[in-house]
């Protein structure tokens, strides 16, 4: 039936971003593990500089629809287009290099690396020299290197984080260390930044200061941002448009207000809420 | 005076293991493999060097690159051809790839330069340096073995720790999948290295075969077993633990051969090795490990 269905009108993109190509538009897209349907007929539209909230239960789907747009699982059905081009085929590495970044639910930092290093990973595809002149500290490494370290800052200096430059990403506190996921996402350049629960374990103030962060980081780099977050303050806050996940499939869509009023939305995270 | 001289006989031994063990930490470290073929292209690197300047007259050190560059180009071969492939499949079979590389390429040298062994001559044409008035000698190879160590270990030092390739592989060993999701080129970083890994290993039989000159389809094997144990004992994954596992390793074997017994030399190495083992399993350097989940 699937691919008879006329995709729905995309009412959450904001007024501004309407003329441009989106970000990103997936058709259909849904993955199988063995037997079981993971997710099914996602259908998005992310506007240029949209931020966007993909919310659901525990379990809903969101962080496979994050693989999915990363490649880090391909696809069982439908496209991804990422700025108006097929990314089917494309490895995790091409689809970081086309525009997107992401942060991750468990952070994975290079922990053993200090905090300059870890944005200079994000970095690695726009700094260009040659080995042999790193070994033989030629004037083209001085001169990249020079320009890495200085981007690394700027980014770091988001967050204020220029004083940890030279801290080992591990040893910091866990609020620093996923902010520096964050830089260090922006840092491959990104056109769409997925956040993948980034104000978890953070207290209320941390949330507060980091909406504030997100909203500036779209501002400054004219990016679209995509996040999942379990905050309703934070998606309720900042999200221009909203996706509602449950089973692997999309039940809603829309403003904050509409899904705050989406009975739908309600059953679905007052039904089948267990604790808390 | 023959503690030092054994001293220094065990320092340059250990040094070749390190530099072997260099090749086996850092695939470890980067594609979590051991690479069992590593201690025959030693021997390869060892043929190529020995062909160069005994049938095409090449000077030492000409030859010496040569045989770099064709220990570089089968390194990344049979990564390409042998542990490509196997990326996704579970490390057991990797692992049986790596010892059916081996056997193959002590087998192609078989059948190129055949059994009898060769007599490989010293690319080193440094005079030894005598100490003490002529009491205690150190030879040339010696000498050349421990430089070439050590520029070697400051070298990778800065490779890895300056060099956007080495962020990046340290980065790879680290967590592949958000390396990956950097834009990190996994495939690309596990070809560069086997490719220094291979040079090194050719490094390592030049001055392996110019120390003890016999060369055999089968040379490899025993270094390279040595050289995994001390990688093994100095912490797997960790490049100074091969390097002091390896000099470690050597003092060891050459002090068993001198004070204790020469049949029981290697038992010797292999017994420190489980001890170090049992009380600190993760080798001397080694880090321990953290399970992502």
């Amino acid at each position: 039936m699937s691919k008879m269905v006329p995709l729905p009108t995309n009412s959450i993109i904001p007024e501004r971003d309407l003329d441009k190509i989106p970000v990103l538009e997936t058709r259909h897209l849904g993955i199988d593990f063995g037997g079981l349907t993971a997710v099914d007929e996602f259908n998005l539209t992310i506007g240029r500089t949209e931020i966007a909230g993909l919310i659901g239960p525990n379990g809903a789907g969101k962080t496979t629809v994050f693989n999915l747009l990363t490649k880090v699982y391909q696809p069982t059905r439908g496209t991804i287009l990422l700025d108006g081009k097929e990314t089917s085929g494309m490895s995790t590495v091409q689809v970081n290099q086309a525009g997107i970044a992401r942060t991750f639910q468990n952070i994975r930092l290079f922990s053993s690396l200090t905090v300059e290093e870890n944005v200079k990973i994000g970095l690695h595809n726009q700094v260009k020299y040659r080995t042999v002149s790193g070994l033989l500290r030629l004037p083209s490494y001085w001169n990249q290197e020079k320009i890495a370290h200085e981007r690394a800052l700027e980014l770091l200096s988001i967050f204020n984080m220029e004083d940890l430059a030279g801290h080992r990403a591990g040893s910091l506190p866990y609020g620093a260390q996923r902010r520096l996921e964050i830089v260090r996402a922006l840092a491959t350049n990104p056109s769409l930044l997925l956040l993948d629960e980034p104000a978890a374990g953070m207290n209320p103030s941390e949330t507060a200061e980091l909406m504030e962060n997100i909203t500036k980081i779209r501002d400054t780099f004219q990016i679209a941002i995509m996040l999942i977050e379990h905050d309703m303050n934070l998606v309720m806050g900042i999200c221009e448009g909203i996706c509602v996940l449950n089973y692997g499939r999309i039940i809603a869509k829309g403003t904050a207000d509409e899904i705050k009023r989406n009975p739908v939305v309600i059953e679905a995270y007052l039904g089948k809420k267990k604790e808390g | 005076m023959a503690f030092l001289s054994y001293l220094a006989n065990g320092i340059s031994l250990g040094s070749v293991y390190a530099i072997i063990a260099l090749g086996y930490t850092m695939v470890y470290g980067i594609a979590k493999m051991l690479n069992f073929a590593h201690g025959d292209v030693i021997m390869v690197g060892a043929y190529i060097a020995f062909c160069a300047t005994s049938y095409l007259g090449l000077p030492s050190i000409v030859a010496i690159l040569l045989a770099m560059a064709v220990c570089t180009i089968l390194g990344i071969t049979i990564e390409g051809l042998a542990y490509k492939p196997l990326r996704a499949a579970p490390s057991l079979a990797v692992l049986i790839t790596a010892i059916g590389v081996s056997y193959f390429l002590q087998n192609a040298a078989l059948l190129i330069w055949g059994s009898a062994p060769k007599s490989f001559p010293s690319l080193v044409g440094i005079p030894p340096l005598k100490l003490f008035e002529g009491q205690l000698i150190i030879t040339g190879e010696a000498i050349v073995t421990v430089i070439a160590c050590i520029v070697i270990m400051i070298g990778l030092t800065l490779f890895t720790g300056k060099t956007r390739m080495g962020k990046a592989m340290r980065a790879v060993s680290e967590d592949k999948g958000a390396a990956q999701l950097m834009g990190i080129n996994v495939n690309h970083t596990i070809s560069v290295t086997f490719a220094i890994g291979s040079a090194l290993a050719a490094i390592a039989g030049v001055l392996l075969c110019s120390a003890y000159p016999v060369l055999l389809p089968t040379t490899g094997s025993m270094p390279g077993i040595k050289a995994f144990t001390a990688a093994v004992f100095g912490g797997i994954g960790s490049i100074p633990g091969a390097m002091v596992g390896g000099i470690l390793l050597g003092i060891i074997e050459i002090f068993g051969k001198a004070y204790i017994s020469t049949q029981l030399a290697d038992a010797i190495v292999f017994s420190v090795l489980i001890i170090v083992l049992l009380v600190k399993p993760t080798g001397l350097l080694g880090k321990a490990i953290n399970e992502k989940v």
